[in-house]
């Protein structure tokens, strides 16, 4: 028996569409020198925020971007009835511990990437369900705790490879609630793990491609919408050669997304970072869909969104042992209401 | 094998065709400007070398003492080097230029241990330090013995 | 002139090496092209192959990895002429106690002194 939100295969409609009542946003300095500086809420000026390590760094990132977004809301962590985060770090610690200091009902999520997107959706599906009045969501990374997890350590003088991408230092955070002023969500796609045996670890672009194609494709599908009803189609970290190719493979499928499609970690940076393909990490799309996107639908460039959060379920064990990486991909629909607020940067 | 039957409902022909697309969206390394650097940082990295050498054997050291006393000064300065963070700038576009030199083996050894200091000294700084140097004394042992014991086979 | 043989054969091992990496699939990483260079230089020692290029161009030849698998080689070979069996065991590490140990504790000092500085 088919549930009686969900629409086609892999898509939820929600009958009263939460709201994205404020974010936060926290970046390192790289992130901040790059073209959405101006949106962060708050840069940090170095990348160890003058904590013991950068596991630490990064946790004080991801609380600092959940005081922003209850602050900017007015609420404090007794106001939240679930706290939805992960990150990329064994035992996602970082939103372990951060969960610990907040004292909030929580649920850690690996998604990889795709965190924060995925935990965004199931917000939604908590509040729409009844389940929950506000939620908080949020994610992570750091460029030195992912590199030394997942590759080498940053001392190390070795050539990162033309495909590489480069982890986002930052966090995001969004506040969902049943009722309020801002974007609302009104629609998830649950993706489906997608494997077209890409085992290059310095190639996550490719690995999550497949995926993110998949989601769209059963999205349009699912809700029967066009491209065209969306104003933009933005996925979280596929950089350039990811985007290039998911861009061929829905056209494969008959969508031609090309002119409204673009990625965060293709706009995060400036080409002259250094970056090589673009940015990436669970921090990419959390800090680019919680500050740029968000402040942009305020000012009305973008009315109806497709958001998708995309990630590499990459183990270095697996990977040595000789497994492909299998990527997944979650979307939201992100919808301005009539008269909507979100907080920005200068509120 | 048994990872290809995992790959989800996509099949064989999907995956060939996606490594098809994936292979014409990358960019190629820029190999000549690569090997360029590899050689001019490499062959510097051995002129400094040879430059040690002279000194030692001008100060009455032996050929084998003053590999050895070269060596230990190359390994200085490229620990000194981790330390300071330069040497993964030099490694950015030395390449293998940066890594092939004893210079490269020393990196190898402070890089991670500096990076895990603050797992402790035992399980961070000790075990880390031979991350990547031990695998290399590992298979550098095992040869050496093996010639060796060719050697005292056939002798 | 023994300069410019240093720096030439020198650089030509490093681009052996990059031309590994750029032009091989991603699998040879830095840490392959370390191991496979000892091993290497090691096997040419023990054929013979690799004396000649040290005479040719002395640092140029030992500096690079190659040369580390060349003194373990040659090690080996006159510690099995001095001692016998025992020889093979002691030979090649006695010949490159002096680098490795030198690896060691300038490794750990560094670490010891020095923080990670990161990105």
């Amino acid at each position: 028996m088919p549930g009686i939100k969900k629409l086609g295969k892999q898509t939820c409609r929600f009958a009263n569409p939460p709201v994205i009542i404020s974010s936060g946003t926290v970046v390192g300095p790289k992130e901040g020198q790059g073209p959405l500086g101006p949106y962060f809420h708050r840069v940090c000026a170095d990348s160890l925020l003058g904590e013991a390590s950068w596991e630490r760094a990064e946790r004080a990132l991801l609380k600092n971007a959940f005081q922003l977004a209850l602050d900017s809301a007015g609420l404090q962590p007794k106001d939240i009835d679930v706290l939805l985060a992960g990150d990329l770090l064994n035992q996602i610690i970082s939103a372990n511990y951060t969960a610990r200091d907040l004292g909030i009902p929580f649920l850690g999520l690996y998604g990889a990437c795709s965190t924060m997107v995925e935990s965004m959706a199931l917000g939604a599906m908590l509040i729409d369900g009844g389940f929950a009045g506000r939620v908080l969501q949020g994610a992570s990374s750091h460029y030195n705790t992912a590199e030394r997890q997942f590759r080498a350590p940053a001392e190390f003088g070795n050539q990162r490879a033309l495909t590489a991408q480069w982890t986002v230092t930052g966090a995001g955070a969004t506040v969902l609630s049943a009722k309020g002023m801002g974007p609302r969500i009104t629609h998830a796609t649950i993706g489906k793990v997608v494997d077209l045996g890409v085992k290059d670890a310095s190639d996550m672009g490719s690995a999550m491609a497949p995926a993110v194609a998949d989601t769209i494709i059963t999205h349009l599908a699912d809700t029967g919408r066009k491209p065209e009803e969306y104003d933009l189609i933005i996925s979280g970290d596929l950089a350039s050669i990811g985007k290039a190719l998911v861009q061929q493979l829905v056209s494969k499928a008959g969508y031609e997304i090309s002119e409204i499609y673009t990625d965060c970690g293709c706009i995060i940076y400036d080409p002259t970072q250094d970056v090589h393909a673009g940015g990436s990490g669970c921090g990419c799309s959390a800090v680019v869909m919680g500050s740029y996107l968000l402040q942009e639908m305020a000012r009305g460039k973008f009315r109806r969104v497709l958001a998708i959060g995309s990630g590499a379920l990459l183990s270095p064990v697996a990977t040595l042992q000789g497994e492909s990486i299998p990527g997944i991909g979650h979307a939201i629909v992100l919808e301005a209401w009539p008269d909507n607020r979100v907080s920005g940067a200068g509120d | 094998m048994d990872n290809q039957q995992h790959l989800n409902q996509s099949g064989q022909q999907a995956i060939q065709e996606y490594q098809q697309m994936i292979k014409q969206a990358k960019p190629k390394p820029p190999v000549i400007k690569n090997s360029f650097w590899a050689f001019v940082v490499g062959g510097t990295i051995c002129i400094i070398g040879q430059g040690l050498m002279n000194l030692f054997t001008a100060q009455g050291l032996g050929s084998l003492d003053a590999s050895a006393a070269t060596a230990t000064v190359l390994v200085f300065a490229s620990a000194l080097l981790t330390g300071l963070g330069v040497y993964n700038d030099l490694g950015k576009f030395a390449g293998a230029g940066s890594i092939v030199p004893i210079t490269g083996f020393a990196n190898a050894m402070v890089a991670p241990a500096l990076e895990f200091k603050r797992e402790g000294m035992v399980f961070g700084v000790a075990a880390r330090l031979f991350s990547i140097a031990g695998p290399v004394l590992v298979f550098g042992f095992v040869t050496s013995w093996l010639i060796g014991l060719v050697t005292f086979i056939f002798t | 002139m023994e300069y410019l043989k240093a720096f030439l054969v020198g650089g030509a091992i490093c681009v052996l090496g990059q031309l590994l990496m750029d032009l091989t699939s991603y699998r040879i990483t830095p840490a392959h092209i370390l191991v496979g260079f000892v091993t290497a230089g090691a096997i040419l020692s023990a054929l013979n192959l690799y004396q000649p290029l040290v005479n040719f161009a002395g640092a140029g030849a030992t500096v690079p990895l190659p040369g580390f698998g060349h003194a373990l080689a040659q090690g080996a070979i006159q510690g099995v002429q001095a001692k016998g069996l025992l020889g093979a065991f002691g030979g090649g590490v006695e010949a490159t106690s002096i680098g490795v140990s030198a690896a060691v504790v300038f490794g750990y000092l560094v670490a010891v002194i020095f923080s990670p500085k990161g990105e």
